[in-house]
C-alpha cells in the first residue's frame, strides 16, 4: 500500500567548485524508508558526505515518521561536521518542516540550480 | 454537485500503514467538494495521516483485524473528521516536541504526529471512553480559518 522509496546518488559540484553529493528520493517517505534515507546516507563514503542535498522534486507523501528519518539523518551529519541542504519540496512540506523546526538545522531550497549555487 | 448538509462519509481502514493514504484521498476529495483551498486540503490530508497512524499503532497496536473507522461530517463552514479505534486513548497530555533536543539526542526524532495534527487544523479533542469501547480523536478544520483563528489547544474529554 505504501509507495517504497527509492534512493539514487548523483554527484555534482557546487559554486564555489566543491563537491556536492545529491541524494534523490522517490516514492512516500515514512517509517518504511529507514533504509532508503539512513541506510543510503550511511553507506555514503565519508569523502561523499562533507555537503550533501537531498532532493525531494519526486516525493509526494511524508509522514511524522519520515520526518523522523530526516531528523536522525541531520543529527548524524551535525555530529561530524557534514553541510546538509535540501530542495524539491512542496509548498505544503517547507511549511511543515518549518512548523516541525528543521529550517533551523538546514535550508531548503526552491530548485536544484538554487540549491547547489549555495554550496 | 449541492452537497446535503451535515452529510456523513465513512471509511474503515486496516490497521496497516499505508492504509492512512485511503482516508487521505477520501478527505481531499470530501474537503474540495465543499470549497477548501489546496494548501487547507494539504493540511487536513496531513493531519488525517497522522491521526490515523495514530491510531493503527497506539489504538490498535497494529492488529489487522481491529478496524481504524475515519467519519468524516460536512457542515456549511467547517468539516468534522473522528478517527476512531479500539484503545483506550492517551490519559495524559502528549508532550510537545523539541527539535532542539531531538538535534541533540536528548529526545527520540519521532514524536512529532500529534504536534503537526494540532498546528494543521482548528480543533482537536481526543474522546476517550467511546460508545464503542474504544476511543477518538476529532478533528476540525474550518472553511473560513482567517476568520477563526489557529488551532486550538488539545483537550480530553470523556465522551459517552
Amino acid at each position: 500500500m505504501q509507495t517504497e522509496t527509492k534512493a539514487t546518488v548523483d554527484k555534482s559540484v557546487g559554486a564555489s567548485g566543491q563537491p556536492v553529493t545529491i541524494l534523490r528520493f522517490i516514492g512516500d517517505i515514512s517509517s518504511t524508508s529507514r533504509e532508503a534515507v539512513l541506510g543510503t546516507y550511511e553507506r555514503l563514503p565519508e569523502v561523499d558526505r562533507a555537503r550533501i542535498l537531498l532532493d525531494f522534486s519526486k516525493v509526494e507523501y511524508i509522514n511524522s515518521s519520515g520526518i523522523a528519518l530526516i531528523i536522525q539523518m541531520l543529527l548524524e551529519a551535525s555530529k561530524s561536521g557534514q553541510i546538509i541542504r535540501a530542495f524539491g519540496l512542496t509548498p505544503h512540506f517547507q511549511k511543515v518542516f518549518t512548523m516541525v523546526g528543521i529550517t533551523r538545522y538546514t535550508s531548503i531550497f526552491a530548485d536544484e540550480a538554487t540549491a547547489k549555487a549555495s554550496f | 454537485m449541492v452537497l446535503a448538509k451535515n452529510a456523513t462519509v465513512e471509511v474503515r481502514l486496516p490497521s496497516r500503514l499505508g492504509f492512512e493514504k485511503v482516508a487521505m484521498g477520501t478527505a481531499a476529495s470530501v474537503a474540495r467538494l465543499m470549497g477548501f483551498s489546496e494548501d487547507r486540503v494539504e493540511d487536513l490530508k496531513t493531519a488525517i495521516a497522522e491521526a490515523c497512524i495514530n491510531a493503527m499503532e497506539h489504538g490498535n497496536k497494529f492488529d489487522e483485524s481491529l478496524p481504524v473507522g475515519v467519519v468524516l461530517t460536512m457542515s456549511d463552514t467547517s468539516l468534522e473528521v473522528k478517527v476512531v479505534d479500539k484503545g483506550p486513548g492517551p490519559d495524559h497530555p502528549i508532550p510537545l516536541p523539541d527539535i532542539d533536543r531531538k538535534m541533540h539526542g536528548d529526545e527520540p526524532p519521532r514524536g512529532l504526529g500529534m504536534f503537526l495534527i494540532q498546528s494543521l487544523v482548528d480543533e482537536v479533542e481526543w474522546v476517550r471512553g467511546a460508545a464503542n469501547g474504544g476511543s477518538y480523536m476529532r478533528l476540525v478544520i474550518r472553511l473560513d480559518k482567517a476568520a477563526t483563528g489557529q488551532s486550538e489547544q488539545i483537550r480530553n474529554a470523556d465522551g459517552n
